[in-house]
């Protein structure tokens, strides 16, 4: 299986790469438009902060490939909030695949959200094997609130999308590949899609 | 829910990881990543490396012992000791570290915190803060609590959370090593007037002191080193008792 794992300077992506490997398959990095094309996975990571992750992605021009293409493609934290139509972080326009603006947690919950959460409503084959309220790792300050694309939720001071899914694109807020043998199920399960 | 954090910590002296460890089922008692691996398989919720190594090297054996890490290890992980620039933070990132922890570096030269915060994110810059009480205030110290300043334990983390850190860990040098629980008081204060996590620091002793902590303290996670390491609190266990006191942690 050919797995790409989106490199536009966006943080922490030999995490996911390790991740992917200690399950037995390989992944390569690129921001080689027909390279990631060409691919059977498409994984689109990212962490940091949305306007300058959305201003590299712009730069090597996967803005405007990365709606476009047709086999599974994985967004996980700031690289799902991309995949959404806007974020309030930098005031940034996103890739509109989700139709949901993503928002900051308000101030009556500690921001960033850091550590391991509950993962609820599971309606999707990525959650296979995976149980109602298993714990998965989260670090962010902005969330996707529910909306028809949301295929898992989780709570904190509010309901929000944890995983959204439409098409071939699916999208989590938290880090699989951090998330111990919950997060290795649910990567499992994304690549056997 | 969002469960409180149980965090082991590893001192790390070139490469290798430092206190005696008592894992009789250790291939090798001194190499950090079996040692992670092995933290993580225990239920333990994130994990800390402390770099103490004062070598020309210690940047690049630091670098790789980070890679070997995440090659291994399925929990996050925070990095800390020495790190002064965003250069240092660059490496240590790309090499899978999921957070960084910055302290004297950061008393020294405060806009390092922003300059951090903005290029990398405030989710994964953890600003270590030493301190202990001089007559009854809580003063910041520097060099694992050898050298006093002026700054004030409050003043300063409001400081460090306005200027972007996206979480504080807190060592009381009054209770570090004393095994006679957190410094609750002051953890309390910081967790109530700050809105990003606080990690408490310093004093575990027994699984009563972690209780104490979340409850008292007000803490979101909470680090400790000899007794784990020596395997006085085992971790499952501990996540059995604070679950006992209705405490949400990860089982």
């Amino acid at each position: 299986m050919n797995i790409v794992i989106v490199n536009y300077g966006a943080g922490n992506i030999q995490s996911i790469k390790f991740a992917i490997q200690r399950l037995g398959f390989k992944a390569v990095l690129s921001n080689d438009p027909e390279e990631i094309k060409a691919a059977d996975k498409v994984i689109f990571p990212g962490v940091g902060e949305a306007s300058s992750a959305m201003k590299k992605l712009k730069e090597s021009g996967l803005d405007t490939l990365i709606p476009t293409l047709k086999q599974p493609v994985l967004g996980i934290c700031l690289g799902m909030q991309l995949m959404c139509n806007s974020t309030e972080e930098g005031e940034t326009q996103g890739l509109g695949i989700f139709d949901v603006d993503v928002l900051r947690f308000n101030s009556d919950v500690k921001v960033p959200q850091i550590g391991w959460n509950q993962i609820e409503s599971l309606q999707s084959e990525l959650f296979n094997d995976v149980r109602e309220s298993d714990y998965i790792y989260l670090v962010h300050s902005y969330y996707a609130p529910v909306t028809a694309d949301t295929v898992a939720t989780t709570n904190y001071g509010v309901t929000y999308s944890t995983a959204l899914h439409k098409n071939n694109f699916y999208g989590t807020q938290f880090h699989p590949e951090k998330s111990s043998e919950v997060g290795e199920q649910i990567l499992k399960n994304f690549l056997a899609l | 829910m969002l469960t409180k954090r149980i965090i082991p910590c590893l001192d790390i002296k070139n490469g290798r990881t430092v206190k005696g460890v008592n894992f009789v089922d250790l291939r090798d008692a001194g190499d950090p990543v079996e040692l992670a691996d092995i933290y993580s398989k225990a239920g333990a919720d994130e994990l800390v490396f402390l770099d103490i190594s004062a070598t020309e090297e210690r940047r690049k054996t630091l670098a790789n012992l980070v890679l070997r890490v995440a090659e291994k290890v399925n929990i996050p992980f925070t990095v800390g000791g020495g790190i002064s620039s965003v250069e240092d933070v660059d490496i240590l990132l790309q090499n899978g570290a999921d957070k960084i922890s910055v302290n004297s570096s950061a008393v020294k030269n405060p806009q390092l915190i922003n300059d951090l915060a903005s290029k990398f994110g405030s989710q994964c810059i953890t600003v270590a803060i030493d301190a202990k009480q001089i007559d009854g205030a809580w003063k910041v110290h520097l060099v694992g609590g050898k050298v006093p300043t002026e700054l004030d334990l409050f003043e300063w983390a409001k400081e460090v959370e306005q200027r972007g850190a996206g979480e504080i860990l807190f060592t009381s040098m009054d209770h570090d090593g004393t095994k006679d629980g957190f410094a609750n008081e002051a953890l309390a204060k910081l967790s109530t007037e700050l809105n990003i996590p606080i990690i408490a620091s310093g004093g575990a002793g027994n699984k009563t002191h972690f209780v104490d902590t979340f409850i008292e303290g007000k803490a979101d996670a909470a680090l400790a080193a000899s007794v784990f390491h020596f395997k006085e609190i085992e971790i499952k266990e501990l996540k059995k008792e604070l679950k006992d006191h209705k405490i949400p942690v990860r089982l």
